[in-house]
């Protein structure tokens, strides 16, 4: 029986502790992705955490706080059958505080999710990135993620 | 999607120079690790002299050194010295190329190079050095110069 959300311990640089995140950590989540994106999302990040951080086994939203100051966040969940595909951990979004960054962060985040994954049954974690966002992407191959066997496509439809 | 000899001869060079700290290389034994021309190396070694990617010491001793961000630098950077792998800057050289036909060939070819170019760009020379690592572990052919690691992301 997997057991989500419960204490690991990741290779965390420092003192930083990664946890499930709490109602309390919105905020610092929507600054987070306001940081990266410049747009606040206050209820789509509420609806969000409704979905992952409930009592779900196979939905993760991870924090990475030191001293009590959220410095991260990652969230994803096991989907399995869509396109055909056995259970597979995917990783739907990743902040790091700016300031932060170049210091494992990331990695932490990445590793604890991916531990949870495992313990839901995947064997395997995905996630999508734009073309032209090389600095994520680099950090996504910089752990070990190379193109898997789906092709995203995708047109444009009629007005 | 292939390399130009020159190029792939560059990433070689850069990967062995930027694989850890550690005393310059002489363009002689980065030749003999890859089993390549020193002439041509040399040719190569001074274009990525002068993009700043690496340096180059003279005297007793001297040698090439990396000098950038192994986290950094991709190899799309490195292949853009040496080849044109930008869009809409290849012509196809025959007269068929502009018939309906070309320029829907043309698109579809065009799709293939966007993925080749957002492969490149997204992996470091410190990825790609990981990836070195495991092939030198699944398969040893040769003994490593040296094998620090760059860093974490």
């Amino acid at each position: 029986m997997p057991i989500p959300n419960a204490p690991l311990s990741p290779r965390a640089p420092g003192d930083v502790r990664v946890r499930a995140a709490r109602p309390s950590d919105l905020p610092a989540a929507v600054a987070l992705d306001a940081e990266d994106t410049g747009e606040a999302k206050p209820a789509y990040w509420k609806a969000r955490y409704q979905w992952y951080a409930g009592r779900h086994p196979d939905r993760f939203f991870l924090v990475a706080e030191r001293r009590g100051k959220v410095l991260g966040f990652i969230v994803g969940e096991v989907r399995a059958w869509e396109f055909g595909s056995p259970p597979a951990g995917w990783v739907f979004a990743i902040h790091v505080k700016r300031d932060g960054r170049q210091h494992g962060l990331g990695t932490v985040l990445f590793d604890a999710i991916c531990e949870r994954f495992r313990r839901a049954g995947a064997q395997h974690v995905r996630t999508m990135v734009a073309k032209d966002a090389p600095l994520i992407l680099s950090f996504f191959r910089s752990l070990g993620m190379m193109a898997g066997p789906f092709m995203q496509l995708e047109r444009r439809l009629a007005p | 999607m292939r390399l130009q000899i020159a190029t792939r001869i560059a990433l070689y060079a850069i990967l062995d120079l930027a694989s850890g700290p550690g005393p310059q290389l002489s363009s002689g034994e980065i030749a003999a690790r890859f089993g390549i021309s020193v002439n041509h190396l040399s040719k190569v070694l001074a274009v990525l002299v002068r993009a700043g990617l690496v340096e180059s010491l003279r005297g007793a001793g001297g040698g090439y050194r990396f000098r950038g961000n192994a986290r950094r630098v991709t190899l799309l950077e490195v292949i853009r010295l040496f080849e044109d792998v930008d869009p809409g800057t290849r012509t196809d050289g025959d007269a068929a190329s502009s018939s309906p036909e070309g320029r829907a060939l043309r698109r579809v070819l065009d799709e293939i190079d966007d993925i080749a170019r957002a492969t490149l760009g997204s992996i470091t020379l410190a990825t790609l050095l990981k990836l070195v690592e495991e092939q030198a572990g699944a398969a040893p052919t040769r003994e490593p110069r040296r094998r620090g690691m760059p860093g974490r992301a």
